[in-house]
């Protein structure tokens, strides 16, 4: 309605008499804008290169002293000036697999529930309640997790080590309910909303004239599903698994919370460990030495290259599933 | 093997039409899958809407016993009294300094993507893939980045540290939400522009950023309650401040919500554990209405462009 109102300013330009200097004033108004754009868009490409070197620069006594055995040394000693973040490395890797092992086939499920068989209303109201989930902040997660989940968990573990006690994961219960389990049940429920929203979106890119073809020909849902929704879609579902993991591997407060801050390996779930990133939210306030600090920092660096792979990964195989996208469409 | 299943699925997996179409005599067990798969999913959907609905109502519960309108409008008293209007201000101060950074370059660089980087330009890939990048940087690490950038030349942690790491977790979301909002923007506006002789910016400011506005404030509104909500980098960079004084000095430690919960939810005290449901509480219905605020620009503002 006010789009032709909004233009009105343009028919100045039909004056004839407009003059060299409006129009030189113009180029200089593009030229402003570009650079301010430019300017912002370079602005964020030099955060990310001066992220990556204040973190190096912070580490260097760290990496000087423990140089890349740090990686796989799992004893964290602050006091004796020993670091190494091999404990922390595998509680991460450990919490963060727990979660996508659970929030991949749920997210998948829900996303299928959403872009298929929910009845429009439905979908209207319980796909933004599933995006609610991920605006939680995660400090709350974390305590709730601590006052409510922890005893639930506590009260699980036993009948999970009964039924599969003979896998080594599965080991005696911890006394306390706080482990790398309940870390990584928290992470499922943190990451799930971002698994099953970019799914679902991907499930509704499919071409309706497959899907129909298929149920024409007497397929059933199930049958469309798995012979046509989700093998056209497997990348881009597997981007989305990559980008939950990214975000799994670096949540902080939520898993410090519920982990128990432990730097050693246990075999176990259900023994407590530590991550990387809850490891410097719990100890960065007071270090005991310098190098503490600075190991904080090696480990931080550790984890956003990490990180900053898991999106360029996520991206490329993404960017591969616009390609198979677009042919699809081109068959259908 | 083809008489075996009605549909056949070719070697790449999907569905190969040339295969000759026979009666299975196995409808039952085809039907059963289906039912089981149908109702596995509806009851994935239902199981993370009654999460949801626990963590809300856990925290509304244990919350609203300890909240009254004197927790939000008193100041802190020693460690376990009074409320925690001084978090709240702190909060919203470090939030809205952030966001004063974030949306204009958020918004800029969501210009450059849909203006002036074409969808096939070497600059514009990079660029989304550095966004990509920097959302994905873990929000502790962020902290760690301006700790080093902004704390340790200053030799003081300050809400003003907060207010740049919270504008780094919120950059790369207003851009993209920006970027995907002018998207939206009928190419045919445009291009009438062009046609009238009208200049880029003026076309710019005139025409596609009051078309794309109720998008603009629905990713600004979504970022700003993402932030308000970020620990971590509060945790690394705005740690050290006076927890019973209000404080109006961004360069100075500015108390915050997150913060205070992060303090005090270990305190050997009821009563302390009673408040810290309750900033819970206020905390998350201040998020959630903002999301709630937010789709309904975004569906109004979808509503007035007809998309």
């Amino acid at each position: 309605m006010s789009s032709t109102a909004r233009l009105a300013p343009g028919r100045r330009g039909f004056r004839a008499r407009r003059g060299r200097r409006a129009r030189s004033a113009g180029k200089l108004g593009d030229r402003v804008l570009f650079g301010l754009c430019a300017l912002a868009g370079l602005l964020v490409v030099a955060t990310l290169a001066d992220v990556i070197y204040q973190l190096a620069n912070n580490a260097t006594p760290a990496i000087n002293q423990f140089g890349l055995p740090f990686v796989w040394h799992t004893r964290w000693a602050p006091n004796f000036k020993i670091e190494g973040a091999g404990a922390l490395i595998y509680g991460t890797v450990v919490a963060s697999l727990i979660a996508l092992v659970l929030a991949t086939p749920l997210g998948i499920a829900i996303g299928l529930f959403l872009s298929m068989m929910a009845p429009a209303r439905v979908r209207a109201v319980i796909g933004p309640l599933v995006e609610m989930l991920a605006a939680v902040p995660s400090i709350i997660y974390g305590f709730w997790g601590l006052v409510v989940l922890v005893p639930f968990i506590y009260h699980l573990e036993p009948g999970l080590h009964s039924v599969l006690g003979f896998i080594p994961l599965f080991g005696t219960p911890s006394t306390t309910g706080v482990s790398l389990m309940t870390a990584g049940i928290v992470l499922t429920v943190m990451i799930l909303p971002i698994i099953s929203a970019l799914s679902r979106d991907l499930f509704l890119t499919v071409p309706r004239e497959l899907k129909d073809g298929a149920a024409a020909l007497g397929a059933t849902q199930w049958e469309v599903i798995r012979g046509i929704v989700l093998p056209s879609t497997a990348s881009g579902v597997g981007a989305a698994v990559v980008l939950g993991l990214g975000r799994a591997l670096g949540e902080a407060i939520a898993v410090s919370f519920v982990i128990g801050d432990v730097t050693q390996i246990h075999g176990s779930v259900f023994e407590p460990g530590s991550t990387i990133a809850a490891e410097i939210a719990t100890q960065f306030e007071s270090p005991v030495n310098n190098l503490q600090t600075a190991a904080m920092f090696y480990a931080g660096l550790i984890l956003v290259v990490i990180a900053m792979l898991c999106s360029v990964a996520a991206r490329s195989i993404a960017g591969r599933f616009d390609v198979s996208a677009g042919m699809l469409a081109k068959a259908g | 093997m083809s008489t075996a299943t009605p549909i056949t699925l070719g070697e790449s997996g999907l569905f190969d039409p040339s295969a000759p179409l026979a009666p299975s005599g196995n409808l039952g067990r085809r039907s059963l899958v289906n039912r089981f798969v149908q109702v596995t999913a509806t009851a994935a959907a239902l199981a993370a809407v009654a999460v949801l609905v626990i963590v809300v109502v856990g925290v509304a519960v244990h919350g609203a016993a300890a909240l009254s309108l004197g927790f939000v409008v008193h100041n802190a008293q020693g460690l376990a009294g009074g409320g925690i209007a001084n978090d709240l201000l702190g909060t919203l101060e470090i939030a809205l300094a952030g966001a004063v950074i974030a949306v204009p370059l958020g918004i800029l660089t969501g210009l450059y993507l849909t203006e002036f980087a074409g969808t096939r330009s070497r600059t514009g890939r990079i660029l989304k893939l550095a966004l990509d990048m920097m959302q994905g940087i873990p929000t502790i690490v962020v902290g760690l980045f301006v700790y080093g950038l902004i704390v340790i030349p200053q030799h003081k942690e300050s809400g003003f540290a907060g207010a740049i790491a919270l504008s780094i977790v919120m950059l790369p979301l207003i851009a993209r939400a920006s970027q995907e909002v002018l998207l939206l923007v009928p190419g045919s506006l445009r291009e009438a522009a062009d046609a009238l002789g009208v200049n880029r910016w003026r076309t710019v400011l005139t025409v596609i950023l009051p078309a794309a506005v109720g998008g603009l404030v629905t990713g600004a509104i979504l970022a700003i309650a993402r932030a308000v909500g970020e620990t971590a980098p509060l945790l690394i960079c705005d740690s050290i401040f006076n927890p019973t004084a209000t404080s109006f000095n961004l360069f100075g430690g500015v108390p915050s919500v997150p913060m205070f919960i992060y303090q005090s939810y270990d305190l050997p005290l009821t009563q302390a554990v009673q408040r810290v449901w309750a900033a819970a509480l206020v905390l998350m219905v201040f998020i959630l209405l903002a999301n709630l605020g937010a789709r309904v620009v975004l569906a109004r503002s979808r509503a007035k462009m007809g998309t």
